[in-house]
């Protein structure tokens, strides 16, 4: 099985390709687009501002590309919002895949939220045998709303999405690279998706 | 609900822990990667790993030091110790840390927090505080705390999170080490004053210390290193004991 890292200068991708390597996976990292639509799985990330991140996959084109995949793709953190059609953040547009915009938590709470919380209302097979109310580590100012794309709810002041899916395209608020035995078990089953 | 966080701090120098770790089930308590592992199976939410070494090696050790962290545990990890360029910052992250954590060379160069924070985004710049009271007033204090500056902890606490940190931790001088509680006061102010995540350290002592810091303290997340270390406390134990307080805690 052929695992691709989108390697486009934003995101801690050092810890995805442990988390894959402990499952027993050697990713490649790699901007080329030969490459990526060559592989079975994609994961997208992403950490940081989302302006900016966008205009590192414009300069690459990889913007035009990431779309269009038919394989199984799976957004993380910033990558998932990218994948939404705005976000708030630096008034960035997005890539449209989910049919949602991104805006920022209100002051009501502390903002980013840090640290781990609950994933509710599972509807995705990515989250096969993961238990409802399990916990994941979040860091984010940024959020998708409720929207029908959503296969994951949490709680911070409001419900919001912590994961989307729409066709081959998932995406997730949380890293489940650094969320312990139930992170890696939502990127095992992505991987036998 | 967003859960408080349990977070051992690790002492690093040369690329080992230092002062005492005292724990019989490990082959080696001097590597940290083994330790880190331990501590992220046994109920830990995060780890910091500090590093106090001197030597021209330094960036070098702590680089292969994280890269074996990163490899071997599967929850977020906070860096620090005498870290002050965006290069610094940038080796770090690359070699797989989650965060880094800022002291002294925010006090030099304030402005290195927005250039970070624009960079790698606030997500990952913890700005650390070391903070004394002096006639009443809480004072930032530089190398550990022995060299006092004119800076007000909270005035100095807004400013870096009008810079763009995303945490602040917060360690009181005058609780560290005495094990009689965290400085819930000063605390409690830092998250009423500020809108980011405050970490408490500095005085734990006992399971009761933790639970107060996250009450009265109203703290995001509290640090503790040598109760840890010497397992005093269990990790896991104190989550309990945590959450039959009502305080939410990830069992």
């Amino acid at each position: 099985m052929k695992i691709v890292i989108i390697n486009y200068g934003a995101g801690n991708i050092q810890s995805i390709k442990f988390a894959l390597k402990r499952l027993g996976v050697e990713a490649i990292l790699t901007d080329n687009e030969t490459e990526i639509r060559k592989a079975d799985k994609v994961i997208f990330p992403g950490v940081g501002e989302a302006s900016s991140a966008m205009q590192k996959l414009k300069a690459s084109g990889l913007d035009k590309v990431i779309p269009t995949l038919k394989q199984p793709v799976l957004g993380i953190c910033l990558g998932m919002q990218l994948l939404c059609n705005a976000s708030e953040e630096g008034n960035t547009k997005g890539l449209g895949v989910f049919d949602v915009e991104v805006v920022r938590f209100s002051n009501e709470v502390k903002v980013p939220q840090i640290g781990w919380n609950q994933i509710s209302n599972l509807k995705s097979s990515l989250f096969k045998d993961i238990s409802e109310k399990e916990f994941m580590y979040l860091v984010h100012s940024f959020y998708a709303p409720l929207c029908e794309g959503t296969i994951a709810t949490t709680e911070y002041g409001i419900q919001y999405s912590s994961a989307l899916q729409k066709g081959n395209f998932y995406g997730v608020q949380f890293h489940p690279e650094k969320s312990s035995t139930a992170g890696e078990q939502i990127l095992k089953k992505f991987l036998e998706l | 609900m967003l859960c408080k966080r349990i977070i051992p701090c690790l002492d690093i120098k040369n690329g080992r822990t230092v002062k005492g770790i005292n724990f019989l089930d490990l082959r080696d308590a001097g590597d940290p990667v083994e330790l880190a592992k331990f501590y992220s199976e046994n109920g830990a939410d995060e780890l910091v790993f500090l590093d106090i070494s001197a030597t021209e090696e330094r960036r070098k050790t702590l680089a292969k030091l994280v890269l074996g962290v990163a490899e071997t545990i599967n929850i977020p990890f906070t860096v620090g110790g005498g870290i002050s360029s965006v290069e610094d910052v940038e080796n770090l992250l690359n070699n797989g840390a989650d965060k880094v954590s800022i002291n002294s060379s925010a006090v030099k160069n304030p402005q290195l927090i927005n250039e970070l924070a624009s960079r790698f985004g606030s997500q990952c710049i913890v700005v650390a505080i070391d903070a004394k009271q002096i006639d009443g007033n809480w004072k930032v204090h530089l190398v550990g705390g022995k060299l006092p500056t004119e800076l007000d902890l909270f005035e100095w606490a807004k400013e870096m999170e009008q810079r763009g940190a995303g945490e602040i931790l917060f360690t009181s001088m005058d609780h560290d080490g005495t094990k009689n509680g965290f400085a819930n006061e000063a605390l409690a102010k830092l998250s009423k004053e500020l809108n980011i995540p405050i970490i408490a350290s500095g005085g734990a002592g006992n399971m009761q210390h933790f639970a107060d810091s996250f009450v009265e303290g109203k703290a995001d997340a509290a640090l503790a290193a040598s109760v840890f270390h010497f397992k005093e406390i269990d990790i896991i134990e104190l989550k309990k004991e945590l959450q039959t307080q009502g305080i939410p805690m990830r069992l």
